[in-house]
């Protein structure tokens, strides 16, 4: 119960204040079409840099909250998700908005949001600090094959093609050696003067998720786009919340779903979503509703979509491995902190981690709260005419790469790392495994280097990196995660036809 | 030709090209010491940029649409004002005033109201100075973000 002692740092009024708005501008950002929350994280991250590291991660967490939280508006009401998490969530929200039930669905979108992410933040007080005393058992070695197994299950689960996932997440290790050795003070691969200083974190997180969701919409050209909307008459909030209680099995399993699913990293919550759906449906005695505009899918899939934030954390604060894309670019926001996660990271920083995981808690409760009431405004916000998007997010990438390191090298490889993004994209690489592994990538590096060291004391590199049980236990699961990547890519391929997918990244 | 099987072939060919390049550096570059993460890396990169090289040429590579020649002809100028603020009117020009000539030249590229209108024009220039002063605002004497000056600010 050491978290309770932390409960007042978040009750200061900075960190009030920012949460109020990290929730309320996670909810509209989230609900607006082709701005994603992983998108929304990176470009907050340069504000957090002039914030303390407490302030800083309570910004960037009510934002993952409530972006994941807030594409359910546009899925319900436009029937375009705001983010992959809310793809399931479109396929009932939006039947019930047609026939005018849309702020039933919105209030029961965001009834079951809460309850699912303060199940999904409970998990990860309480399972953190278990993971955080085992991982104390960890040697380089073991980090090395962690933090390779960070890249291949990003790799192997958060691309639509395998081999490419892979291969984007050996971009980002190679990207990650750019720029000096830290032993041995030797240049490596420092081809033009701007990469002198190795790849800056922030602008690589902005140039990988802003520049080619930019570019998409400099793509569509000068097109208005004619976005389709409901009306949304009122409804008795109160209808709402016995409703919720009523539907309880649809909250239960997707609650659960939503909290196994964000334990395992890379998954995320697309997947979290759409299982929870598919098995509310098989449990449901109603089971030929879904799809029709049935209250439960949308209470499966957006309790789900929540529950997975809270411990997708875990394996993030415990073993530096994201659960999520977003996640991934919330380790690069704890490390321009100077916050390494880790088995230590509770001695050493427990005042910022708990403040941080309990603003999470609050952050749902407010995020409810807020969703229900600015659901209606924030759909509006959400026809956002796309030019404006366009130039203001690129206006954004600009100051925001440039305001960490001011140096305009930082600012040029934002955009060619962008725009090379882009282009792979189109050809069904994935930017998380490459972000991942270009953050991953120094550590992997330093306990690789740590490792060899301490194997040329002993046995060698080949005893010490490849034997051991907990050594081949990870490797195991480094392979596992890649031969996992077949299943999930068949579960993908039966959603596919789900519209509007590529609002992701 | 968005779907051919060259679409997959040419950045297959480059970043294999890429790979094979970080390889050769990785294992001829020196001191050897500060290059063996970089050479475990490279010859994961190498291998999988061969299998995804040959996956391109076989016609096996189904995933991603490649980028459509109306596509590119639309984001051209936009990528266009990207590279000319990025490489040389923030510097030359200074951050504040190129990023409002960008952000107005973006938003009048790419907004469907007819460019014949006095009215959108007026338009466009209000959301851009309204834009700007928030960035101003929040980069200039919030968080006091020194930026290039150039000729102007």
């Amino acid at each position: 119960m050491e978290f309770l002692g932390y409960f007042g740092g978040v009750f200061e009024p900075i960190a009030l204040m920012l949460l109020f708005a990290g929730t309320v501008g996670g909810l509209i950002l989230g609900a607006t079409p082709g701005l994603s929350p992983t998108m929304a994280v990176a470009l907050l991250i340069p504000f957090t840099f002039h914030l303390s590291p407490t302030q800083g991660l309570i910004l960037l967490g009510a934002t993952y909250t409530s972006t994941v939280a807030g594409g359910a508006v546009s899925a319900i009401l436009l029937k375009i998700p705001g983010a992959p998490a809310n793809i399931a969530t479109a396929l009932d929200g939006n039947e019930m908005a047609k026939r005018g039930e849309g702020a039933r669905a919105l209030h029961l979108s965001f009834l079951a949001s809460g309850v699912g992410g303060v199940i999904g933040v409970l998990l990860l007080i309480f399972l953190t600090p278990v993971l955080a005393q085992w991982a104390l058992k960890f040697g380089p070695s073991h980090l090395f094959w962690i933090a390779i197994l960070g890249v291949t299950v990003i790799g192997s689960l958060d691309s639509k093609s395998f081999v490419k996932g892979l291969l984007s997440g050996c971009i980002g290790l190679w990207l990650s050696t750019i720029g000096t050795d830290d032993i041995m003070g030797a240049d490596r691969f420092i081809f033009v003067d701007a990469l002198s200083g190795g790849i800056t974190i922030i602008p690589a997180l902005i140039g990988l998720f802003a520049i080619p969701q930019v570019l998409d919409m400099f793509a569509k050209g000068r097109v208005s786009a004619v976005i389709d909307t409901v009306d949304v008459p009122r409804y008795k909030f109160l209808d709402s919340l016995k409703e919720l209680i009523r539907s309880w099995r649809a909250l239960s399993i997707g609650t659960i779903i939503g909290s196994i699913i964000g334990l395992i990293p890379g998954v995320g919550g697309q997947i979290a979503g759409l299982v929870a759906y598919d098995q509310a449906r098989n449990f449901s005695p109603q089971k030929d509703k879904f799809g029709t505009g049935h209250s439960e899918g949308v209470i499966a899939a957006e309790s789900a979509n929540n529950a997975m934030v809270g411990p997708s954390l875990v394996p993030l604060l415990t073993l530096s491995i994201p659960g999520s894309p977003t996640a991934a670019v919330l380790l690069g926001g704890l490390l321009i902190h100077g916050i390494f996660p880790g088995s230590d990271i509770f001695d050493k920083h427990p005042e910022v981690v708990w403040t941080f995981i309990n603003s999470m808690l609050l952050g749902q409760i407010l995020m409810v709260i807020f969703g229900i009431y600015t659901a209606a405004w924030a759909a509006r916000i959400a026809k956002a005419p796309i030019p404006i998007l366009a130039a203001g997010v690129l206006v954004l990438a600009l100051f925001g790469s440039y305001s960490v390191g001011q140096s305009m090298g930082d600012v040029q490889i934002m955009l060619v790392l962008g725009i090379g993004m882009y282009i792979l994209e189109k050809f069904g690489f994935s930017a998380a495994p490459l972000v991942l592994g270009l953050i991953l990538g120094p550590i992997a590096g330093d306990y690789f280097n740590n490792g060899s060291m301490i194997a040329a004391a002993q046995d060698g590199p080949w005893i010490y990196f490849f034997t051991g049980a907990l050594n081949i236990v990870l490797i195991v699961m480094v392979v596992a995660s890649i031969a996992y990547s077949f299943w999930t890519n068949m579960l993908r391929a039966s959603f596919a036809k789900s519209p509007h997918e590529e609002t992701s990244k | 030709m968005t779907n051919s099987r060259i679409q997959h072939v040419i950045p297959g060919a480059l970043i294999l090209a890429i790979a094979l390049l970080v390889t050769y550096l990785s294992f001829t570059e020196e001191p050897a010491e500060a290059f063996l993460f970089p050479r475990i890396v490279s010859v994961a990169f190498v291998g999988l940029a061969i299998w995804n090289f040959v996956r391109a040429a076989g016609g096996m590579a189904k995933v991603g649409r490649g980028v459509a020649l109306q596509d590119a002809k639309n984001l051209l100028p936009g990528l266009i004002v990207m590279l000319i603020l990025v490489f040389w009117a923030a510097k030359a020009l200074g951050f504040y005033v190129s990023a409002t000539i960008a952000f107005f030249t973006v938003y009048s590229i790419y907004d469907p109201a007819p460019h014949s209108s006095a009215k959108d024009w007026i338009k466009r220039a209000v959301i851009t100075a309204v834009f700007m002063a928030v960035i101003y605002s929040l980069f200039a004497l919030l968080l006091k973000v020194q930026t290039p000056r150039g000729m102007f600010i």
